[in-house]
């Protein structure tokens, strides 16, 4: 792989992530948006990550598949301990560790 | 408070939680891209310079799959987007702030460090040396996470039978259990989510998560503003 062309895409993925990062704090500082614009807003990321969750959860090679599929199951556990904890630490490592010992034992 | 002092041992136990949490994802992401091809020093200055854990997982799996570096860079600003809000979330409380420090602050604003000091914020504590030092530390752990990844890389054979595949949707799972406050937002995180997946079964991969974006985050906003008339 040619690490200039990866240097340059890491360049560019630096840049489209500290505009939406800096903008908002600069330019609103000073000054308030109307109720509706907040409120949806306010949706956004929970949309955000379960649109790029559930996908990789249910899916499998573009189609649709729960039995055989070790992240499925693994999510149910972490989903149980994120809501009762809320700890990222204890989340990641039962979910891994949910998903390693499914393929050890039943792969 | 706003310049009141703070030291370093505080930022530390402010940073303990979010930090065990960075661990696994950074590691995961270094080995991920080290598989993929990356060099030591790619994945270090990704790591430094885009520091979004999601995006650099999705980006690190694109490359292995050879799609063209504009895809990727599309695709981390779609993914991206949402920091929008939390960047217009915490504009109140920068409103004293020089324009610099605003610059610098938003450099390193994650979902993490968005959840810990919008807790903070919300408490009163404002303290700004308190909320760089949160922001570095934060910082050097995912770099560092991420470097002992890559260097772990080539002794690890495989990632699979250590389950660190899982290591994103894990994290986005510990995300969503902070993010969705009531009944309407797992409303509409159940929504977007089965449009996303419908619509990447009907093939349209590259607009998916966006499409479902908007749509929840709209119906979320129209039934709000429909219970509260």
């Amino acid at each position: 792989m040619d690490q200039t062309i990866v240097f340059m895409t890491i360049a560019g993925m630096c840049a489209v992530t500290y505009v939406p990062r800096a903008l908002p704090m600069l330019a609103l500082a000073s000054r308030s948006m109307p109720a509706i614009v907040i409120r949806w807003l306010s949706f956004i990321p929970t949309a955000v990550l379960s649109a790029l969750l559930l996908p990789s959860l249910v899916l499998q090679e573009g189609a649709v598949s729960v039995s055989h599929n070790e992240f499925f199951w693994a999510a149910i556990p972490a989903f149980v301990l994120a809501v009762l904890t809320r700890s990222f630490f204890g989340t990641v490592a039962l979910g891994m560790a949910v998903v390693a010992g499914t393929r050890f034992f039943l792969m | 408070m706003e310049n009141g002092t703070s030291t370093w041992s505080e930022a530390f136990r402010r940073v303990a939680p979010l930090a065990m949490g960075y661990l696994p994802v950074g590691v995961a992401f270094g080995v991920l891209a080290q598989k993929a091809g990356l060099s030591d020093l790619n994945v270090v200055l990704m790591s430094l310079l885009v520091y979004a854990g999601s995006a650099q997982l999705i980006a690190v799996g694109m490359f292995a799959a050879g799609m063209p570096p504009l895809t990727i860079v599309v695709t981390t600003f779609v993914v991206n987007l949402r920091h929008l809000l939390m960047s217009a979330a915490l504009a109140p409380y920068a409103k004293s702030w020089r324009l610099r420090e605003m610059a610098a602050f938003s450099f390193e604003l994650t979902d993490e460090t968005f959840a810990v000091h919008s807790t903070r914020f919300n408490d009163g504590d404002v303290r700004k040396p308190l909320s760089f030092r949160i922001n570095m530390l934060a910082h050097c752990v995912w770099t560092l996470a991420s470097w002992g990844g890559a260097l772990a890389g080539s002794t690890i054979p495989d990632v699979k039978p250590l389950g660190m595949d899982f290591a994103l949707p894990a994290m986005f799972i510990a995300l969503l259990a902070m993010q969705a406050k009531n009944g309407l937002h797992w409303l509409v995180a159940g929504f977007s989510g089965l449009v996303a997946v419908v619509l990447m079964q009907a093939g349209l991969d590259q607009w998916s998560v966006i499409a479902a974006t908007v749509l929840g985050a709209t119906l979320g906003t129209g039934v709000e503003t429909w219970t509260r008339r």
